[in-house]
């Protein structure tokens, strides 16, 4: 008998889960958490804080925020950074400073940790919230962030 | 190989199949190698080593800070908790103070994780013994959580949140009401996971009296978490070893005494119930003050041993680090919990048939980063 029992029970419980599922399926639109990716690019926004690739802003004039201390170099764990730089003659003080030449970007090594824009002292980079880095060639994924002919914005001490 | 004769027709003899590395249900690239007769298992060997990426010895090259992130590529499921044991250790050999809101935050966002590791899991349990739309309803209720981690956190599953001496940034303005929406949203959902799966008489037919582990074998493998309560070994370490927040509130540990794949199953999903009511009892009250307190840029750990345990998802996750003053450990050990789980996977498994392999194996919760490392 317990035999015809299991199989009573068995769709029994089969229809208790099945209200459930029928509940959604009849209000299947509401709470759905799915995105039409492709299709929404236009409203897609990302949290403010998302992770995507580190960016360089510049302002209006060309201007950037980097020194070139290199902390950021030191504190990434995978090389991902690597800043070329040079002494120039500073127009203010006639001394020579530190300026940067090239911020070379490797995104295809970044771990996305954080720890380059956390340990930065005058906030010269910061997230992008790109995420579509598929290219055809990995070349393209090596970016050099400081835009050319871009200088150090005036007043920016490390 | 061993040959038996059953009658004068029908010989039956042991075989070898290979079980994964591409197999769905050992999720990931594990590789059991199985010695079968017929259906039923004689033998199961794990063949580790797919991922393995040396995280122990690239501890050793990088600095403290730099450790942090690659605990996250370990057991990517409770990759906050990760984070969380490593920055403890290190703030424990430098008999650092932290602040109470860290400590709060920490134990949230633990928890947090620990509810969409379990929702995961549950998902992927009722996919491994046939229930497809278990699936999508865990998916659906981790999604908030991973909301709430990249408002906050910035990322969804490699979080990177913790540093030594604190948190990365302070919580995102929108974060206690985005966890309180959840709490609400959840507590509606829990009862559904059962009415959906646990009180399914073929799921229960599936798993009750499988995969028996007794307590005695779970102490002597070294099992831990949702796995060795289920056995009725009483190993919670937020019970026993409080860290962060988790002293001043009140839960109870999830026991189960039978020790079968659907006793680790309603540990679990009772684990859901506990943390729920630990992010409630937190929520409400996160003390103001700093979020992190300031290190040296280089951070040097003094001469000595240290080690530091937390509860991650799947067990007890330790931290053991061996200092030689320098601003890396010389030796870092990591004792993951998904490692000694495993280990006797052959234990349980050995008698039984392959269907039940793979409902056993789901209930190990097994994640193959954290065993490789």
């Amino acid at each position: 008998m317990s035999y015809f029992s299991d199989i009573y029970n068995g769709i029994k419980t089969l229809l208790t889960g099945m209200r459930v599922t029928g509940k959604y399926f009849l209000t299947s639109r509401k709470g759905a958490i799915t995105q039409q990716y492709p299709d929404n690019r236009e409203t897609l926004k990302m949290f403010d804080r998302f992770r995507g690739e580190v960016i360089m802003p510049h302002d209006e004039e060309n201007q950037h925020r980097c020194t070139g201390c290199q902390k950021c170099e030191i504190a990434c764990p995978n090389g991902t950074i690597e800043i070329i730089w040079d002494r120039g003659i500073d127009e203010e003080t006639g001394k020579k400073k530190k300026k940067i030449d090239q911020f070379v970007y490797h995104l295809s090594m970044c771990t996305m940790c954080g720890l380059c824009i956390d340990v930065c002292p005058t906030d010269a980079i910061e997230w992008g919230q790109n995420f579509e880095n598929s290219v055809y060639d990995r070349a393209a994924l090596t970016r050099v962030l400081n835009e050319p002919g871009s200088k150090l914005m005036p007043g920016v001490e490390d | 190989m061993e040959t038996t004769t059953v009658n004068s027709n029908f010989k039956s003899e042991k075989y070898q199949i290979n079980m994964g590395p591409q197999h769905p249900a050992t999720h990931g690239v594990l590789n059991l190698l199985l010695t079968i007769d017929g259906e039923i298992i004689k033998k199961v060997e794990p063949d580790l080593g797919y991922i393995h990426r040396s995280i122990e010895k690239m501890c050793e090259r990088d600095s403290y800070q730099q450790i942090v992130h690659l605990t996250d590529r370990m057991d990517y499921l409770s990759s906050n908790i990760n984070n969380e044991a490593v920055c403890l250790t290190v703030e424990k050999a430098l008999q650092l103070a932290i602040p109470e809101r860290v400590k709060v935050i920490r134990t949230i966002i633990g928890e947090l994780t620990r509810i969409s590791s379990h929702c995961l899991w549950w998902g992927v349990m009722g996919m491994d013994v046939g229930a497809l739309t278990t699936y999508f309803y865990g998916f659906r209720d981790r999604e908030m959580i991973n909301d709430i981690m990249e408002e906050t956190c910035g990322a969804r599953l490699t979080m990177n949140y913790n540093v030594p001496g604190g948190l990365m940034f302070d919580i995102h303005p929108n974060f206690v009401k985005r966890v309180k929406d959840f709490i609400a949203h959840f507590k509606t959902k829990l009862p559904e996971f059962d009415t959906l799966l646990t009180e399914n008489i073929i799921f229960q037919k599936r798993t009750k009296g499988i995969g028996i582990l007794t307590r005695e074998d779970a102490i002597s493998f070294g099992a831990s978490g949702p796995v060795a309560r289920a056995s009725g070994y009483s190993c919670d370490v937020r019970k026993y070893h409080p860290y962060s927040a988790l002293d001043r509130v009140t839960f109870k540990e999830a026991l189960r005494t039978e020790g079968d794949t659907f006793a680790r199953y309603s540990v679990r999903i009772q684990e859901m119930w506990e943390s729920l009511s630990i992010v409630e009892q937190l929520i409400d009250n996160i003390p103001e003050g700093e979020h992190r307190v300031k290190t040296n840029a280089v951070i040097k750990l003094p001469k000595g041993e240290f080690y530091q345990k937390v509860e991650t998802a799947r067990g007890e996750l330790g931290v053991y680090v061996i200092s030689t003053g320098t601003k890396s450990p010389y030796r870092l050990k990591f004792r993951s919990p998904g490692f000694s789980n495993l280990s006797l996977l052959n234990h349980i498994a050995v008698g039984g048939k392959i269907g039940d392999l793979v409902a056993t194996m789901a209930t190990l919760d097994l994640v193959i980063p954290d065993i490789d490392r």
